[in-house]
């Protein structure tokens, strides 16, 4: 078995990832990204839209400021967030942009003059000043005040991604791709390093070091469907919450978005609707004004998610060999303007649909997008619970999004979060010595050694690893998806209780030898239905709505009660469920709660009695 | 109107002792807007859990899938099966190094061209984190932007006939690459400095223009133009640096 040994440990060469490992790197330190695919296909090259800083450069974007983008922030959040690194983050990320722009990224640029753009269907004007040209600028986002989303044509993602790479390259950073890490190595209450497995050859390795990053991602793959790339499976967070002592922060906030595509999940723009794109059921009839008179098909991403699924459980989704989903009717938005002003979409229906969405309707059905729960950090990046052990990026809960982020600032908390936990990263390095203990690490490897011999061996039983899998997501798909109220969650979380004593169970059909691919599903698998445990407890014990979370039985958002972060941890291997603890939301107030000005629900105030936390 | 598609896969688990290679066989009912990722999806999890190929985005985004589809390059998540006759034949792209069955290795082939080509911007500029961004215009911009939509899914290496015989050539993506940062105005190289890293057999002088490389890029990336344009400028170069004064 091999034993590598580096300063800095980073599980991901996704933007966060890379970001920490650069700053170590650009200190002097060793640097090594550890990832389950190329760096450069980490799920931030997906991103399209593009990612928030308020520069202030395009003439839609005058007067922003760092406060406007911290009121949005906080807004989104619906006050779930912790406003010390919302505010961090905000000041921070007119830097990073201009940073990213120093190492490479090809940004869009002012282009000064007069210029036509819609909203609403609606045309208007604007026009771009001389001396601003050539500077950074920006396009408009949902749930912004300013246009404020730097962004490359359709690629921004992929543009920074391989910006970033390319710098970690040029600094030495070690990336090793094909990797995956299983448990994390940890001896009275140190964080040491990883048990890994390589998907080279499916051997065991061992990553030492003096402190250690998760930036995995989201896990979006414990839902069947989701917008998330296949690798985002939690298998990093699971492995986290495996040391039994580091929380994870409110898990049960899970971001849904109205369309993606069935059967791949792949998103289709919320642009389809904004430009006059409506929702059909199997009857070919729209559905949307009879639950939103108002807005219909252009209320909040969570409000249509949550009237779509409502109108499939009435019995009118359109059955199909991969289940229910709606219509996205564009046809009647005519040729020209679908192929020039929606070609992401029409693209998308060509290649992944082979059908053409100037005269097929579109199968769409609301599924998972986005993790804002994750590893419970400090503002610094420092999880809870383990000395040397730092989160950044959408694997952590850092937690600037609360209960619901807004479009373009999860790549941009990539990329600042790295920069700022980077650099505190460096200062915990800084005159720290290692010491290793080797029982305990030889313990991590042994107990992984044991747990691949009982699969291969079938000696705890025989479940089928997709079979198990298929019902912990059935049982998530079910009860602890847009709709929540106490009789589904409460199914949910009984059924998981006996899925994951199925998963404890499991024995492989194929050899598992070499880079085995049921193996690797096998090792994750019970880590993950204890995420999904966390989920749907979290989500159970969570009486109020509050952003993604929304409560059918508790419509209201409780702000005397529920102005907290619900931290999640597995203290002993044989839990059937997580214990649930609180904190406050945040430490700092800079902006106290009050109305969003959307999603017009109700709100239990602060001060009507006492806080429970 | 339901097909039964069968599927002929290259199988071979080079860590497996008692592994050869051999095509398997599979049958799967097609279903409406199925596509390969569906489909090697559902036989890895209903008939063989070994079956080792890899997908990561599923949305054309990422380079994950490339593989041979009945002898072709091609990113496996964006083709529909609808588009394939009933005999479907996948094997792992070529000039890659083998993991098992379809998966290849095309990071370590990438990472190494990264470093030969120095892919990043060469700059004795500092960062001023106070300073305004040094302006650019958008066209320009967007130009950039053009050449660096490539995915590295390695379809045009596994395209290329020099790419086959020399395992040293850098290929139309690590071409493509040096294009992108002689484009750049970021990037302070001087043209005698590109001339070092491509102007041989192992890059532009080795290739040989028939272009099966644009071809198959899945991504459309203007690939003949870019080595056209490389040509003549590595060209020029060699000519300058014969003449007296050339630099
Ligand atoms: C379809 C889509 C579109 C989006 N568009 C936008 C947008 O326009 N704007 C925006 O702001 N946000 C967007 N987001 C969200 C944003 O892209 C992500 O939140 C962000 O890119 C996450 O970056 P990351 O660095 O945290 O993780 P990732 O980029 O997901 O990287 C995770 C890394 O961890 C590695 N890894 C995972 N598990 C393990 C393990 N067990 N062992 C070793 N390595 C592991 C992976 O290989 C990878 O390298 C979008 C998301 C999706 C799904
Ligand atoms: S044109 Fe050049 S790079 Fe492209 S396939 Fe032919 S030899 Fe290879
Ligand atoms: S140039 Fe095209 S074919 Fe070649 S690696 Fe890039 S995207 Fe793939
Ligand atoms: S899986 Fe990403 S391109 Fe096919």
């Amino acid at each position: 078995m091999q034993t590598f040994v580096t300063d800095v440990l980073c599980i991901g060469a996704g933007l966060a990832g890379e970001r920490v490992a650069i700053a170590a790197a650009e200190a002097g330190f060793d640097a090594t990204c550890l990832s389950i695919v190329p760096a450069r296909r980490s799920h931030s090259a997906a991103a399209q839209g593009g990612m928030q800083a308020a520069l202030g450069n395009c003439s839609m974007g005058e007067g922003d400021s760092p406060d406007v983008h911290f009121v949005d922030t906080v807004k989104g959040s619906d006050w779930g967030c912790d406003q010390e690194v919302a505010r961090l983050f905000c000041d921070n990320a007119p830097i990073a942009m201009r940073q990213m722009a120093h190492w490479g990224v090809p940004w869009n640029r002012v282009v000064p003059g007069k210029r036509h753009y819609y909203k609403g269907g609606e045309r208007f004007e604007k026009e771009e000043k001389a001396e601003k040209a050539g500077l950074i600028t920006a396009r408009a986002f949902g749930g912004t005040a300013k246009w404020r989303t730097c962004y490359t044509s359709d690629g921004t993602g992929h543009t920074v991604l391989y910006t970033m790479d390319n710098r970690a390259a040029q600094l030495g950073v070690t990336v090793h791709d094909k990797v995956e890490v299983v448990s994390i190595i940890h001896d009275a209450g140190q964080c040491l390093g990883a048990v890994a497995r390589c998907l080279r050859t499916g051997e065991l390795r061992v990553y030492l070091a003096k402190a250690t990053l998760v930036a995995s991602g989201g896990f979006g793959r414990i839902y069947r469907e989701s917008t998330n790339a296949v690798i985002n499976d939690g298998g990093a967070h699971a492995a986290v919450l495996d040391t039994g002592v580091v929380p994870l922060g409110n898990m049960e906030a899970v971001q849904f978005h109205p369309t993606g595509i069935v059967p791949t999940y792949i998103l289709v723009t919320e642009g389809c609707r904004g430009d006059g794109g409506t929702l059909l059921d199997v009857n070919g009839e729209r559905f949307m004004h009879l639950y939103e008179p108002e807005k219909a098909e252009l209320a909040s991403r969570d409000v249509v998610s949550r009237w779509m699924m409502h109108h499939i459980r009435e019995g009118k989704g359109v059955k199909s060999p991969y289940g229910e989903h709606l219509w996205l009717d564009i046809r009647h938005l005519g040729e020209r303007h679908i192929r020039v002003k929606l070609r992401e979409v029409d693209e998308i229906c060509h290649n992944f649909l082979g059908i053409d969405p100037v005269e097929s309707l579109i199968p769409v059905k609301p599924v998972q997008h986005y993790s804002m729960g994750g590893i419970r950090t400090n503002k610094d990046g420092k999880a809870y619970g383990l000395e040397g052990l730092f989160a950044a990026g959408e694997a952590a809960c850092w937690d600037m999004h609360g209960f619901n982020r807004l479009g373009g600032n999860s790549l941009a908390e990539t990329v600042v979060a790295g920069m700022l936990v980077g650099a505190k990263l460096v200062e915990y390095l800084r005159g720290r010595e290692a010491v290793w203990n080797t029982a305990a690490v030889r313990d991590a490897v042994l107990r992984v050694e044991d747990r691949i011999e009982r699969l291969r061996t079938g000696t705890d039983g025989g479940e089928n690893v997709y079979a198990v899998r298929d019902a912990m997501q059935d049982a998530l798909q079910d009860g602890v998806h847009i709709f929540r109220n106490a009789d589904g969650l409460g199914r949910a979380v009984d059924s998981l209780r006996e899925i994951h004593a199925r998963a404890k169970r499991l024995g492989l059909r194929s050899n598992g030898v070499g880079a085995n691919p049921e193996l690797a599903m096998a090792l994750k698998l019970p880590g993950m239905v204890r995420l999904a445990l966390c989920v749907a407890h979290g989500a159970l014990m969570r009486t109020e709505s509050r952003g993604s979370h929304a409560r059918e039985d508790h419509p209201e958002r409780n702000d005397r009660d529920w102005l907290n972060r619900t931290l999640a941890t597995w203290p002993g291997e044989s839990d059937e469920l997580p214990t649930l603890t609180y904190e406050p939301a945040t430490r700092v107030m800079e902006m106290p709660p009050g109305d969003r000005g959307y999603g017009n629900g109700t709100i239990i105030p602060m001060d009507a009695g006492e806080n429970n936390s | 109107m339901t097909r039964n598609l069968t599927f002929s896969i290259f199988r071979y688990n080079p860590m497996d002792r008692t592994s050869t290679p051999h095509m398997d066989t599979f049958v799967v009912p097609e279903t409406s807007s199925m596509t390969l990722f569906i489909a090697l999806t559902r036989i890895r999890e209903e008939q063989d859990p070994s079956l080792q190929f890899d997908f990561c985005c599923r949305a054309g985004i990422c380079g994950a899938c490339g593989m041979l589809v009945n002898g072709r390059p091609n990113l496996a998540c964006k083709t529909k099966t609808k588009e394939l006759p009933d005999v479907v034949t996948l094997l792992p792209l070529p000039i890659f190094r083998l993991v098992g069955d379809l998966s290849v290795d095309t990071g370590t082939w990438f990472r190494e061209m990264y470093s030969r080509v120095g892919s990043w911007i060469h700059t004795d500029r500092e960062f001023d984190p106070l300073a305004e961004e040094e302006r650019m215009d958008n066209a320009l911009a967007n130009e950039i932007y053009e050449l660096e939509r490539c995915i590295e899914c390695g379809c045009c290496i596994a395209g290329c006939a020099t790419a086959r015989m020399r395992r040293d050539f850098l290929g139309a993506a690590g071409l493509n690459r040096v294009a992108r940062f002689m484009l750049d105005p970021r990037d302070q190289r001087t043209e005698k400095d590109f001339f070092e890293i491509i102007g041989d057999d192992e890059g532009i002088f080795g290739c040989m223009g028939l272009l099966g490389c644009e071809d198959v890029c899945p991504k459309g990336l203007p690939l003949q133009d870019q080595l056209g344009f490389l040509r003549r400028r590595m060209g020029l170069a060699a000519i300058r640096s014969f003449l007296p004064g050339g630099k």
